[in-house]
C-alpha cells in the first residue's frame, strides 16, 4: 500500500524557540514508526502538527492524501490520536466518553454500539465502563485513551508515549495491542524507552533538537553502535601486555580495550576496524596462542548507546 | 458547519454540568438570590404593582457574578486537562466546538430562568400583570445572559486558570453594564465628545436590557445582543487558535 502519512519540511517555532526544524518523512501501511529522542527533542510538537492540533510554521502534512491544513475534516476522520498523558473528560464514564467520541465521528445506533463493544473488548475496559474516568487507575485511563483513538478503526494511528508511566505488565499489554493492529495501519508512536523499539517498531527515527538524526530499522540503528560486532573475552594466566599486543594484530581488528581484571582474570574488548564481524579472526588468534579463555562473546550494539552517541555527541562512548 | 456535531458537543457539555455539583449549586444560588433581591431589595410587595420589573432589574447584577462562574470552565478546563487536544484533533471545526459549548451554557441559563416560574405564578395570583411584558423580560434576560456567556467564553479561552477567567470576565461584564450607568457616563461627559459618549452608552447591556424588559422587543436590541454574542464567540475561536499551543 501507499504512503498513508506524508510529511514535508515540517517546522514549528515558538517565538525564538525552534521546536521542530525541517522534519520530512513518510509512513506506509504496516509500518510502526518509533519516534525516539531526548525530552524536548520536538516529538510531541511534531505529533501535534501531524494531527492538526498545531499549525506548522512551515511544511505540509498529508494523511491518506488529505492535507491536514487544507482538508482538516477528511484528514482527521482518518486519524486516531492518543495525546501525551491520555487526556479525557474526567467526570465522564468510559461508556459516556466513548459514546461521545463515536458520535463526533459520525456513528449512531447499532453501529455505534457495535464499535464501542468491539473496542472495549480489545482494550479490556469492560469492568470499569460505569465508573467516572477520574477514579480509574493509570492503566485504565491509558486504555480509555487508546479506546477513543481506535474506536473508528483509523488507517493512521498516532500515539504520544503510549506506555509512559505504566507498569511492566501494562506496558506489555499495550505493546501487544499495538502489534496486533499494526498490519493494516500506519502507526507512529513516540517513546524514550528504547526496548520498546525492539518490541513493537519496524522502523525507528531519532530526533534531537527538532531535527531527524537517523532513520532506519532497529537493527540498522544498532549497527551504528561502535560496540556492534566487538568481541569481549576474559582469560587467565597470561601477561596482559602480550595479549593486548596479540589482539591488536588480529586481522580486521581496530582498537583493543582493556576492561580491567579480577585477580588474574583479565578482560579485553576488541573493536572491529570497520564494523565487520571479527569473531572468527579472534578465535583463531586464541587458538594459535593456546590461551585459556573463560568468556567470549560478540557484542550487538545497544540502541541506548547509539541514542546517546547521536543525541549528545560530546559525551559519546568511544 | 455541521448541526449534528454541534449537537453532540452541546449534549456532552450540558451533561457535564449535571455530572458535577455545578448545576445544582448554580441553580440553587440563582433562584435564592433572584428571589431575595426581588422581595427584599426590590420591594416586590410594597410597590403594589403586578409586574416583575424588580425581579428583572437585578438580573444584570446577578449575572455579573454568576455567569462568569458558569463560563469560566468552558475553555480553561479543556486547556488545563488537555482535552482540547482531543477535541480539536477530532473531525470537528473550531466553530462547531465554540458554538456547541456556548449553546450548552446558554441553554443552562435558560433552564435557570425557567425555574423562576414560581415568581411568575405569584405575580399572576396577586394581580393581573401584562404577561407579554413579562415574557419580553425573560427573553431580554436570556439574551443578556447569552452576551455575558459569550464574554465569559472568550475570557475562558484566554487562560488555563479558571480563577483568572472568572475575575477577568466579571470585570469585563461589569464594564458592559456600567457603561450605561449615569455615574460612569458623567465621569466621561466632562472631557469626551458627545458622539463617543453615546457610543459608550449604546454598548451597555443595561440600556438594551431595560428597554426590552419594559416590554419593547425592539429589533435593534435583538440585533445588539446577537451581534455581541457573535463577536465574542468569534473572538473566542481566534483566541483558542492562538493560545492552544500553550
Ligand atoms: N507551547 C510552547 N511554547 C513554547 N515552547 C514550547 C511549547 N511547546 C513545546 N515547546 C518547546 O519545544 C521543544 C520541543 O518540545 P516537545 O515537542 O514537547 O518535545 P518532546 O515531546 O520531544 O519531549 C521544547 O524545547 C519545548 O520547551
Ligand atoms: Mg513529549
Amino acid at each position: 500500500m501507499g504512503r498513508m502519512v506524508e510529511i514535508q519540511g515540517l517546522r514549528k517555532e515558538f517565538g525564538p524557540i525552534v521546536a521542530v526544524d525541517g522534519v520530512s518523512f513518510s509512513v506506509a501501511q504496516g509500518e510502526v514508526l518509533g519516534f525516539l529522542g531526548p525530552n524536548g527533542a520536538g516529538k510531541s510538537t511534531t505529533m501535534k502538527m501531524v494531527t492538526g492540533f498545531l499549525t506548522p510554521t512551515a511544511g505540509t502534512v498529508k494523511i491518506c492524501g488529505y492535507d491536514i491544513q487544507e482538508d482538516p475534516l477528511e484528514a482527521k476522520a482518518r486519524l486516531g490520536y492518543l495525546p501525551e498523558g491520555a487526556p479525557a473528560y474526567q467526570d465522564m464514564t468510559p461508556a459516556a466518553f466513548l459514546k461521545f467520541v463515536g458520535e463526533i465521528r459520525g456513528f449512531r445506533g447499532a453501529e455505534l454500539d457495535r464499535r464501542i463493544d468491539e473496542t472495549v473488548a480489545k482494550v479490556h475496559l469492560g469492568s470499569v465502563m460505569d465508573q467516572t474516568i477520574e477514579t480509574l487507575s493509570k492503566g485504565f485511563k491509558r486504555r480509555v485513551g487508546l479506546a477513543q483513538a481506535i474506536l473508528h478503526d483509523p488507517p493512521v494511528l498516532i500515539m504520544d508515549e503510549p506506555t509512559d508511566g505504566l507498569d511492566p505488565n501494562q506496558k506489555h499489554e499495550v505493546r501487544s495491542l499495538i502489534k496486533a493492529m499494526a498490519r493494516d495501519k500506519a502507526i507512529i508512536l513516540s517513546t524514550h524507552i528504547l526496548e520498546e523499539v525492539h518490541a513493537v517498531c519496524t522502523r525507528a527515527m531519532i530526533i534531537a533538537k527538532g531535527k531527524v538524526i537517523t532513520d532506519g530499522t532497529p537493527g540498522e540503528l544498532e549497527r551504528q553502535s561502535p560496540l556492534h560486532n566487538a568481541v569481549t573475552l576474559a582469560l587467565t594466566g597470561v601477561n596482559p601486555q602480550d595479549i593486548h599486543a596479540a589482539l591488536g594484530m588480529v586481522p580486521g581488528a581496530g582498537k583493543v580495550e582493556d576492561l580491567g581484571h579480577e585477580g588474574d582474570l583479565w578482560r579485553f574488548r576488541v573493536y572491529p576496524a570497520h564494523g565487520q564481524s571479527i569473531v572468527t579472526e579472534v578465535s583463531r588468534c586464541i587458538r594459535d596462542h593456546g590461551w585459556d579463555v573463560v568468556e567470549l562473546y560478540v557484542e550487538h550494539g545497544h540502541l541506548d548507546e547509539v541514542f546517546r552517541m547521536l543525541t549528545e555527541p560530546r559525551q559519546a562512548l568511544t | 458547519m455541521n448541526i449534528g456535531r454541534i449537537g453532540v458537543i452541546f449534549r456532552r457539555e450540558l451533561a457535564s454540568y449535571f455530572a458535577t455539583p455545578i448545576a445544582s449549586v448554580f441553580l440553587v444560588i440563582f433562584l435564592l438570590l433572584s428571589g431575595a433581591f426581588t422581595f427584599y431589595l426590590g420591594g416586590f410587595f410594597l410597590r403594589g404593582q403586578a409586574d416583575l420589573l424588580p425581579f428583572f432589574d437585578f438580573h444584570p447584577w446577578l449575572y455579573v457574578v454568576l455567569i462568569p462562574a458558569l463560563a469560566m470552565r468552558l475553555w480553561a478546563e479543556e486547556r488545563k486537562s488537555g482535552t482540547i487536544e482531543l477535541l480539536l484533533t477530532m473531525p470537528v471545526t473550531m466553530g462547531e466546538a465554540v458554538i456547541g459549548k456556548f449553546l450548552a451554557a446558554w441553554c443552562f441559563t435558560g433552564l435557570a430562568l425557567i425555574l423562576t416560574f414560581p415568581m411568575w405564578v405569584t405575580v399572576n395570583i396577586l394581580g393581573e400583570p401584562d404577561n407579554g411584558v413579562i415574557l419580553a423580560g425573560y427573553v431580554g434576560s436570556w439574551l443578556m445572559a447569552g452576551g455575558f456567556l459569550a464574554i465569559g467564553s472568550c475570557m475562558s479561552a484566554l487562560t488555563k486558570s479558571q480563577v483568572i477567567a472568572f475575575v477577568v470576565s466579571a470585570v469585563v461584564c461589569l464594564a458592559f453594564i456600567l457603561s450605561g450607568f449615569p455615574l460612569i457616563l458623567d465621569f466621561f461627559s466632562g472631557w469626551t465628545p458627545h458622539m463617543i459618549l453615546s457610543i459608550i452608552s449604546s454598548f451597555s447591556f443595561l440600556t438594551h436590557f431595560q428597554s426590552i424588559s419594559k416590554g419593547v422587543l425592539d429589533l435593534r436590541d435583538l440585533v445588539y445582543f446577537v451581534s455581541l454574542i457573535v463577536f465574542w464567540l468569534f473572538a473566542t475561536a481566534i483566541l483558542i487558535d492562538m493560545k492552544k499551543a500553550e
